[in-house]
Formats: structure tokens, C-alpha cells, sequence
């Protein structure tokens, strides 16, 4: 088994989130193992894999979600804005309200569509005009049109889809550096999934983008950068260990993949 | 005939009364069903014997009048009833605060430490300590040592009492009630980059409020209707209440000591005591379900 070393040369300031050696456990179970990347800035970059690779246990570390789980612990360094994120020192608040993240199934809260976004905003100290605010946006989510009559309705009104792409709005209602996406669509039909596709590359202008993906097209679709996850087993342990197998642009990495696994998970062998 | 072999009989499928396993299967749920009937049967019987001996010595004047001294006619019932809702009202101001707020942080912030485990193991066995043993616990604490400016009975003290039978209660639901919220509103709420503590204050604890509010009514409703604890807490008046640290009558003592007077007035006015607490208790019961049944929508 080997580990390739993806740092490259590109300038500190394209990058947005370096992991340097990152190495997390659950207890004495390592999940994902020896991690080297450098998230680029502006771009969209997409975690695929199969199950069970650590693709979103790498991504919930961006924000320090993880830290949720009593048994967490990581190794290595996770840089951000030439920070490291797991600095004793460091309030993961501070950290969640620069990395924002859309969950797996959309979980607006229980209020209306409005105090949706303005919750956000209000506790990161907005004093803008709110109105405008949550007018803005639901816009940028391509989720205005469908719900501008019933600001005051519960975020619960919606369609699925519908209510994801609200949960977009009110990550980006606080104005955060960076999105972090995991597996945004899983739980949406085709066509709620394209609307947040398409609203994904809206966003790309302004925000850095990882999002986590069981859907290959998609990664296709919507990300410049590609990085593919696998699991090994542990030699002499039980269960397996994720670990990064390459990183590279999404057309190289579709269609010019220079690991083996990679070649086969991409063309539908195994995963 | 063209019927081939494999047609079944017409009567195959037809359920057959005779089988044993079809009688066994009747007598079973026969058997179920009269003990179900008795088990609910002295609920029944208690509820309605109440109501109709109640109300037939229900006067309106009952509620705006004292209790007659012993051997004379009339009277009511009017200050155990102030002196009720005051006592509870007492007793929700202590214990709604502390076993909402132990709730929030059994389930919210105490990540399933032993402090936790222990507390959740004594809340357990709370809930199961007879009620006069809470009684005694605030005589010794409160009333035999005078510390409330000097006052041995009061209704503070029969307050204290029946908020240590309803802490249980509040907590547990207030800890269920909260573990029911989804994580994925917690994630959702630091996800925006909100602190624990406005997550739990402006997002966790609005999505669980009828679940709590339910298990605070029902507090209510059960320690509405205790009388060991207050006997020796709050005591009795046959007067108007006279300040919260003054001996307090209320609608279970004031059955109690009726009750088992030989005059017929004091009788009569225990049956009606009886009735308005069934009433308000049932009222309490129906009101705790309207609330957590305004959850499920």
C-alpha cells in the first residue's frame, strides 16, 4: 500500500484548506489515514469514493464537526488561511462561521423560511438590512421564486428539494469563506438535485466548494477538482482504513487516472 | 369437469370455528378482554361515584365561602382552592427552572459523563419515592428548623415539597423530550456557525417545547392531588390564606380532615373538594394531551 504525496507547488494563496498528514480515529479505530491535500480556492473540488472510505469524516473535520463525537481524535494538521484549525487555542464557532456546511438530508429549522436565513445572520452579528439579506440569499440558492410568497411559512412547507436548497441560503447568509457540501443530493429526486447543481455553480464565483458525492456524474458535473477515496483493510486489525488515492482535475482524474483503483472505480468496477 | 387436481376446495380458505386452535384463539382474547374490563372497571367506578356525589352538593357560592366551624350549616371550600392553585404555583416556580434546566443539560452538554449517569440513576429513583417520604424531607429541612424568617408551616414549604415529587418528572421529559430533536438540527445550527449555547436556547429547546410543557403539566396534574406531603408542610387553615409563609389549606388536606369529621357539612364539602379536583386533574390530563398532541402536527 502506498501513499502518494499530493502537495503541489501551486501558490498559498489558491489554496484554501491544506490537510497535511491527517490521520483521524474513532477510539483506537483509525478511519482515514495519511492525508495530504490542498483544497484550491474558487474552485469546486468533489470527494468521491465508495462507503466507508472517510470522504465525509475528512470533510466534517473542515469545520470541526467531528468534534461532536466524544471518541474523535486526528493527527496531522488541517491549514486554513495558514491556521491550523486543531490548534488548542482555536473556538470551533469561529471556525464554523468562516467553513459553512449543507448536511446530507435538508434540515431547516423549525421556523419560518425567513427566520431561517436571519438566524444566521443575527448570531454572527449582521447589521445589515435583513430583509434584503434573506431576499439575497434565497436569489443565490435558486430558491426565491418558489418561496417569496411565504417568507413567514415554516421551512417545513417546502419540498425537499426545495428545503435543501434553503439550507444553501442560510449557509451562505453568513457570508462564509468556504461551503462544505456533504452529499447535498443523496436524499433529492433528479430534477431537485440539477436545481442544486445548478445553484452550486452560481455559487462557485464567490465561495470555495468541497462537496462529498456517491454520484459520479455529478462530480463530473459540477467539480473542477476530483479527489478519490478508497478503503483498505487493516493488516492484522479489523475493518478498514480510508486513505486518499489521487487527487487531481476532474477530467484527469475521469479520464486519465493514474492509480489503478481509481481506473476501476471510475469506470464502475467496484464502489 | 375440467377442474384440474391443483384447484384448491372452495372451502380451503374459509376460517372453520371448529379448529382448536381457532377456539384456543377465541377463549384467549375472551379472557383478555374481562380482565381488561376489570382493570378499568374501579377507575371507572371511582371517577363516576365522585362526579355524581360531587355534584349533587356542588353550590356556586361553595367556591367564594370558608369552611363552617364544626356543627354549623353551609360554608365552602373557597380558600383550599386559592390556597391549592398557590401551593402549585409555589411548587412550579421551583421545580419547572431547576428540572427544565436539569433536563437541558442531562441531554445537551453533560455527553454522558458519570455525573450524568448518577444523576439520571437518582432522578429514577426519585420518581419512585413515596410522596409522604418528601413530606418528611422538607418537615426536617424547612418547617422543624424554622429557617423562613422564623415560620415553622407554610405554603412555601408545602411548594418545596410537592416541586421535589415533580422534579423527576420535568427532568426525565425534559431529557427525552430533548433527545427526540433530530441531530441534524443541532449540525444545522453549528453548521451556521452558532454557539452551543444558542443552539440549544434558540433551536434544540423550541423544537422540544411541547414534549416539555407536556411533562410539566402532568407534573402538575399528579402533584396537584398529593396529600401526604403537604399534611405536615402546609398544613391547614380554616381561614383565607395569609401569606405564602402562613399555614396554607388546600383542596387534599381539607379532604382529608373532612372526610372523617362526623359533621355533614364538612362531609359535604370534602365530596365537593373531591369532585373540582377530579375535574382538574382531568382537565390537566386532557390539556397535557392537546399539548403534546399540537407536537405531532
Amino acid at each position: 500500500m502506498t501513499f502518494t504525496t499530493h502537495i503541489t507547488d501551486v501558490p498559498d494563496e489558491q489554496v484554501a484548506i491544506t490537510c497535511d498528514n491527517v490521520t483521524i480515529s474513532y477510539g483506537s479505530f483509525e478511519a482515514v489515514k495519511s492525508v495530504f491535500l490542498e483544497v484550491p480556492r474558487g474552485k469546486v473540488t468533489a470527494f468521491i469514493g465508495p462507503s466507508g472510505c472517510g470522504k465525509s469524516t475528512v470533510l466534517r473535520c473542515f469545520n470541526r464537526m467531528n468534534d461532536l463525537i466524544p471518541s474523535f481524535s486526528l493527527k496531522g494538521r488541517i491549514i486554513y488561511e495558514g491556521q491550523d484549525l486543531y490548534e488548542p487555542k482555536v473556538d470551533p464557532v469561529e471556525v464554523r462561521r468562516r467553513i459553512g456546511m449543507v448536511f446530507q438530508r435538508p434540515n431547516p429549522f423549525p421556523k419560518s423560511i425567513y427566520e431561517n436565513i436571519a438566524f444566521g445572520a443575527r448570531i454572527n452579528g449582521y447589521t445589515g438590512d435583513i430583509d434584503e439579506l434573506v431576499e439575497r440569499s434565497l436569489r443565490r440558492a435558486a430558491v426565491w421564486d418558489e418561496c417569496k410568497d411565504k417568507l413567514q411559512e415554516s421551512g417545513y412547507s417546502l419540498s425537499g428539494g426545495q428545503q435543501q436548497r434553503l439550507c444553501i441560503a442560510r449557509t451562505i447568509a453568513t457570508q462564509p469563506d468556504v461551503i462544505l457540501m456533504d452529499e447535498p443530493c443523496s436524499a433529492l429526486d433528479p430534477i431537485s438535485t440539477l436545481k442544486v447543481e445548478e445553484t452550486m455553480h452560481e455559487l462557485k464565483e464567490e465561495f470555495t466548494i468541497v462537496i462529498v458525492t456517491h454520484n459520479m456524474q455529478q462530480a463530473v458535473r459540477v467539480s473542477d477538482m476530483t479527489a478519490f477515496y478508497n478503503a483498505v483493510a487493516v493488516e492484522g486489525g479489523s475493518g478498514k482504513v480510508g486513505y486518499l488515492v489521487e487527487f487531481d482535475e476532474t477530467g484527469n482524474i475521469f479520464n486519465n487516472p493514474q492509480q489503478q483503483a481509481t481506473q476501476e472505480y471510475v469506470s464502475g468496477r467496484f464502489g | 369437469m375440467t377442474t384440474s387436481s391443483a384447484t384448491l376446495n372452495p372451502t380451503a380458505l374459509h376460517h372453520k370455528p371448529g379448529l382448536l386452535r381457532n377456539q384456543a384463539n377465541a377463549a384467549m382474547t375472551a379472557i383478555a378482554a374481562t380482565f381488561a374490563t376489570i382493570a378499568v372497571l374501579p377507575l371507572i367506578f371511582v371517577i363516576v361515584y365522585v362526579l355524581i356525589k360531587g355534584i349533587s352538593v356542588l353550590r356556586p357560592l361553595m367556591f367564594i365561602e370558608l369552611p363552617p366551624p364544626p356543627g354549623l350549616e353551609g360554608g365552602g371550600i373557597g380558600n383550599a382552592l386559592i390556597g391549592t392553585l398557590v401551593v402549585t404555583l409555589i411548587s412550579c416556580i421551583f421545580s419547572v427552572p431547576v428540572g427544565v434546566g436539569g433536563g437541558i443539560y442531562l441531554a445537551e452538554f453533560s455527553q454522558a459523563n458519570k455525573f450524568a449517569e448518577f444523576v439520571r440513576f437518582g432522578t429514577n429513583v426519585l420518581a419512585g419515592v413515596p410522596s409522604i417520604i418528601a413530606g418528611v424531607f422538607i418537615y426536617g429541612l424547612i418547617v422543624s428548623t424554622r429557617v423562613l424568617f422564623g415560620n415553622s408551616y407554610s405554603a412555601v414549604a408545602g411548594g418545596l415539597a410537592l416541586a421535589v415529587l415533580m422534579l423527576p418528572t420535568i427532568i426525565k421529559t425534559t431529557d427525552e423530550g430533548l433527545k427526540l430533536v433530530p441531530q441534524e438540527l443541532r449540525w444545522g445550527a453549528l453548521g451556521v456557525g452558532a454557539s452551543k449555547f444558542i443552539t440549544t436556547m434558540k433551536v434544540v429547546l423550541p423544537a422540544a417545547v411541547a414534549p416539555i410543557a407536556t411533562g410539566v403539566v402532568l407534573a402538575i396534574a399528579r402533584s396537584a392531588g398529593e396529600t401526604a406531603p403537604l399534611i405536615f408542610t402546609a398544613l391547614f387553615s380554616p381561614f383565607w390564606p395569609e401569606g405564602i409563609f402562613k399555614p396554607m389549606a388546600t383542596m387534599s388536606v381539607l379532604i382529608f380532615n373532612f372526610a372523617i369529621m362526623p359533621y355533614e357539612a364538612q362531609i359535604t364539602l370534602a365530596w365537593a373538594a373531591s369532585f373540582i379536583l377530579v375535574v382538574m386533574i382531568l382537565g390537566m390530563n386532557i390539556f397535557a394531551r392537546w399539548i403534546s398532541g399540537f407536537a405531532k402536527r
